[in-house]
């Protein structure tokens, strides 16, 4: 049977993912020690837990709203009041999603349409470009460069802006870089934004994870920018919930009014455990995200410090979990960098270009482990950087 | 095989006592006393040489007793076996418990006393390698000592967790190698 003429041709054109080959050999090696993932080590904190299984024990196993529960979204509201100062109407709003993941993909899907460009800064996370081109838009990369400590400049926004630009993808903190953007880069992207008239998705699923410097700010709150912008965020990395798969938007009611069609058709509504178990976590556990960002910070320093002494130069990240340091220095790609370590030392990393194409020269590296993972990691780095001179 | 710290809690570690540095560092080397002063000196954004004077001085002031490792028994082999004894006593005039529990803590096969409270006073915890040898020492020392009222021996039969170390299997990393 040739199903090839059965399916779709946008689908059938999104890029394979190129690197798939490699991960499958990652994942079944024996003894692979992998500092390769994007999800937190740390488990639910119980509390969390325990909302979700009271809530099974007393039956709350139905639909629940298209929008979530009217309780998750009034805590929705609170958190985004006292973390990033923005305010939203439950009822209007605010919108529950499967993971931050159905977010970006409602999202999209009710602004972008044929002839439509989206700007997408890369290196980023992997799912905005084929979401684009699904919804039939044209995905416009910006590069980001490690002298700008990977940073969105506002001239860089300028020189990809075209007459069909529609809307840019803000993804800070960022994914793979660790990269974030300041109140003062904020604002001058904005300044551009404003200009030119466009929406912004701000993916901002790591918002709790930026270290060393104030909190994380959203575009949403340079003035101006809250009409037009569409915030992404999530209870996957903040909680140590990627699995409840629970995310939201927050937004202008005109976008979401068209973005919850999309939602209703496609999802019904979040999982109604999940919800549960998510009011739980915003209503009391600020002090475990604290609990849990500190010790990120320690595994973050001990990391930059480990692969900088191995020589490599590595960008300080300021948010997320990751480090993006650059191994230009010996001369591989990042994918053969990638596969040579895995074969010689048995450590997965995921190459830049995973990312974008500018990620080429940067390996990915998680710090979501215990001290004594990344350490025994990183000594069997050394010994491959070492090969490699010799 | 997990390398753990023993150090003597005094004072609270909540800020006033010690200042902060010293405090982070003591969690840290409690939870692994194998980092060097280079890998604990970038996870606390201080010095090396700080560190060092730091660790020195805890030392000093006695407030780390010592270095270990946190060995699993039964994985090594090894036919030990471990009892909690609870003891009821008398206690002494101006001296409490103070006298019993310095007597108890000098026979070698004693690993830990510590001064209770609730339904008894003195827990001591007993390594030996059988199960007569631990019934023989309760008999023939703790029992007949003046002050001692009376005993309750309890053999440890699996050990679960120990100093915040999982001893079990079932509790590993069950993520996938690679996700974005």
């Amino acid at each position: 049977m040739n199903y090839e003429s059965f399916l779709s041709a946008r689908a059938k054109e999104l890029k394979p993912s190129g690197i798939r080959k490699f991960f499958d050999i990652a994942e079944q090696m024996e003894g692979v020690i992998s500092l390769g993932v994007g999800e937190p080590d740390f488990k639910t904190p119980y509390t969390i837990r325990d909302a979700a299984i009271r809530s099974l024990e007393v039956g709350k196993t139905r639909y629940t709203s298209n929008w979530g529960t009217l309780e998750l979204r009034r805590e929705i509201a609170n958190y985004m009041n006292r973390r990033f100062g923005l305010e939203y109407s439950p009822e209007t709003d605010i919108m529950v999603t499967v993971g931050g993941s159905e977010g970006i993909d409602a999202a999209i899907r009710a602004i972008v349409g044929p002839g439509d460009d989206v700007l997408i800064p890369e290196p980023c996370f992997v799912c905005y470009d084929p979401i684009v081109r699904l919804a039939g838009g044209n995905p416009v990369t910006i590069d980001t460069r490690a002298e700008d400590n990977f940073r969105l400049t506002a001239s860089a926004l300028e020189e990809r802006i075209t007459p069909n630009t529609k809307l840019l993808i803000l993804p800070y903190p960022n994914n793979p870089t660790g990269a974030i953007m300041r109140q003062e880069d904020l604002e001058a992207v904005a300044e551009v934004i404003l200009r030119h008239n466009l929406l912004v998705l701000s993916d901002e699923i790591y918002a709790e994870m930026t270290y060393g410097g104030p909190n994380h700010v959203s575009i949403a709150s340079i003035p101006g920018m809250k009409e037009r912008t569409v915030i992404v965020n999530g209870f996957s990395k903040a909680y140590s919930m990627t699995g409840w798969r629970l995310g939201f938007l927050c937004g202008p009611e005109p976008l979401l009014s068209v973005m919850i069609k999309i939602h209703q058709y496609a999802i019904m509504s979040a999982p109604t455990t999940s919800q549960y178990a998510a009011v739980e976590a915003l209503r009391r556990c600020d002090d475990k995200i604290h609990e849990m960002v500190a010790e990120y910070n320690m595994r973050r320093r001990l990391v930059v410090d480990g692969f900088r002494k191995m020589g490599l130069d590595c960008f300080e990240p300021e948010g997320a979990f990751y480090i993006f340091p650059s191994i230009q220095s010996t001369g591989l790609t990042s994918e053969e960098f990638c596969e040579k370590l895995l074969h010689a030392q048995k450590v997965a990393l995921v190459p830049g270009t995973a990312f974008g194409a500018c990620g080429e020269g940067y390996v990915r590296v998680s710090y979501c482990y215990s001290i004594d993972h990344l350490l025994e990691a990183m000594r069997r780095i050394g010994l491959f950087l070492d090969s490699l001179k010799g | 095989m997990v390398y753990i710290l023993l150090f003597r809690w005094e004072g609270n570690l909540s800020g006033k006592v010690w200042p902060e540095m010293k405090e982070k560092l003591i969690r840290l080397v409690s939870k692994n006393a194998k980092l060097t002063n280079a890998q604990l000196a970038a996870m606390l954004a201080v010095s090396e040489e700080e560190v060092a004077t730091c660790i020195a001085e805890l030392e000093r002031e006695g407030v780390i007793r010592g270095y270990h490792a946190l060995v699993d028994a039964d994985r090594a082999g090894m036919e030990t076996v471990t009892a909690l004894i609870e003891l009821k006593v008398a206690p002494k005039l101006d001296l409490g418990f103070e006298d019993i529990a310095r007597k108890i803590m000098t026979f070698p096969e004693v690993e830990a006393v510590y001064l209770m409270s609730g339904g008894f006073d003195l827990a001591v915890t007993v390594t030996a390698s059988n199960f007569k040898e631990v019934a023989l020492f309760v008999s023939h020392r703790l029992a007949p000592m003046d002050s001692v009222l009376s005993t309750a021996t309890h053999f440890l039969l699996r050990k679960y967790k120990e100093e915040g170390v999982c001893f079990i299997d079932g509790d590993e990393d069950d993520r996938r190698s690679v996700s974005f």
